[in-house]
């Protein structure tokens, strides 16, 4: 699979969470599938011109939230969707997820219904690549 | 941790004269790292450097490289280290084949495909004048001379400074590819806190002749916290806590910028009533600039200790 991006060091997101995001959008687009492997460590470190710990610590961090696994010896695997993440945890994910919306939203005039259909609209769309029709109901396992 | 320690400083101590340059530094770098390090002009990396390497003495103090005295390096050790001195010095009258002629007479061991390579990323041809190079394919030329031998310990002095971004990408590269090899390590300086974000393991911070910083680049980056308190009146000052490293007031805020804040240091923060705390994320540019920048007394970040 391919995740050539570019980093950006001079941000203030450390680069390992930007490679861990920018899996997680690829995977909510449904761009990577579950079981489909990650590029090695090394070759994913030279392409993104970063040191290999980093994309190290980016796959651990992508096992350790259960969006990949580690096959010993083979390499790491985009998991099944399951989440291993408590309600309580979930909420609080979506929690900042939201606050930041807002926060954005006022600062650009928007009302809610205007927010609320902006967001049905983009959810919309990117369910439409997204979902795989054999298994659309992704929350269960 | 010294078994496996490249290079190993101890209490390292240098005076020009009356001028202390390097004032106790203690330092180990394990064997395949990538090692940054920082810190401002004038601040005594060079001098540090070039007492490791063997080529200044220390005052007091110890440092060995490849597990020998750096003050007695035999040339057998010498050649097992590549160094790259800062302003990439060559022969101008000598072509870039010629360059690579004269480096490979005094190694036993050139690996010619490397040193071919090398140039071939930074788009030189063996007949080119090295006189006439640009300051980027220079510094390219260098670095193959400095690469071709295949040495074990890469010393980079400044090797950034003034290339163009292609050809700092070409170096990071380069410097990637190099370790590949699991027993290679780098030990570079550079004021490019990007280029050092992107491919250190570690980072040393020298100021002031001083240690300051000896960790890796998230520990550093999340060691450092900046906070900005709004109040509805006038903000008041600061209180003088461990690890403040920075305050400023306006109107009504007051930006704080702590170092290993404590567990209670947001309780602390709320002990002075402001209307909102908000943690700021900093980039390590801008960690970097609050550290180093006013108040030179303090050491926060030594292996990931707290210091005293």
């Amino acid at each position: 699979m391919s995740l050539i991006f570019s980093v950006s060091p001079a941000s203030d997101i450390p680069i390992y969470r930007q490679i861990v995001q920018h899996v997680q959008r690829a995977m909510a687009r449904g761009h990577v599938k579950p079981g489909e492997q990650l590029p090695a460590v090394r070759s994913l470190a030279e392409d993104l011109v970063v040191n290999p710990n980093t994309v190290a610590r980016a796959y651990q961090e992508l096992i350790r939230e259960g969006l990949a696994e580690s096959r010993s010896g083979i390499g790491v695997f985009i998991s099944e969707r399951r989440q291993v993440f408590s309600r309580e945890e979930q909420v609080r994910r979506l929690g900042q997820g939201i606050d930041q919306l807002i926060h954005e939203a006022i600062l650009l005039d928007f009302s809610l219904p205007e927010i609320r259909a902006a967001l049905e609209k983009r959810w919309k769309e990117s369910q439409l690549d997204a979902v795989d029709p054999e298994n659309p109901d992704r929350r269960k396992k | 941790m010294s078994e496996s320690a490249v290079i190993d400083i101890k209490g390292l101590t240098k005076y020009y004269g009356h001028r202390q340059i390097v004032h106790d530094v203690n330092l180990s770098v394990p064997r395949g790292c990538i090692y940054g390090f920082l810190g401002r002009n004038g601040m005594g990396k060079t001098t540090t450097i070039r007492i490791f390497l063997g080529m200044e003495e220390a005052t007091r103090g110890s440092a060995s490289v490849l597990g020998e005295d750096s003050a007695t390096l035999r040339p057998e050790t010498r050649a097992r280290i590549g160094y790259l001195p800062e302003g990439h010095h060559v022969y101008g009258w000598m072509t870039v084949k010629e360059c690579g002629q004269f480096q490979a007479s005094y190694f036993s061991s050139w690996n010619q495909d490397i040193f071919e390579s090398v140039l071939t990323h930074f788009r030189l041809t063996p007949g080119m004048k090295a006189g006439g190079l640009s300051r980027g394919q220079r510094a390219g030329l260098c670095l193959a001379l400095t690469l071709a031998p295949e040495p074990e310990l890469l010393v980079l002095d400044d090797p950034a400074l003034g290339l163009d971004p292609v050809a700092r990408r070409s170096l990071l590269q380069s410097m990637l590819y190099v370790t590949r090899q699991a027993d290679r390590t780098i030990f570079f300086s550079s004021h490019l806190l990007s280029d050092v974000e992107r491919v250190a393991d570690r980072i040393a911070v020298l100021d002031g002749s001083v240690l300051r910083a000896d960790c890796t680049v998230d520990a550093f980056r999340q060691g450092l916290r900046h906070y900005v308190l709004k109040f509805r009146e006038t903000p008041p000052s600061a209180p003088n806590w461990p690890g403040l490293l920075q305050s400023f007031r306006t109107d009504h805020e007051l930006a704080i910028t702590v170092a290993n804040p404590a567990a209670d240091f947001e309780t602390r923060l709320a002990g002075l009533q402001p209307e909102s705390i908000e943690p700021v994320e900093m980039t390590l540019e801008d960690a970097f600039i609050n550290y180093v920048g006013e108040r030179g007394e303090k050491t926060f970040f030594m292996n990931g200790k707290e210091a005293k």
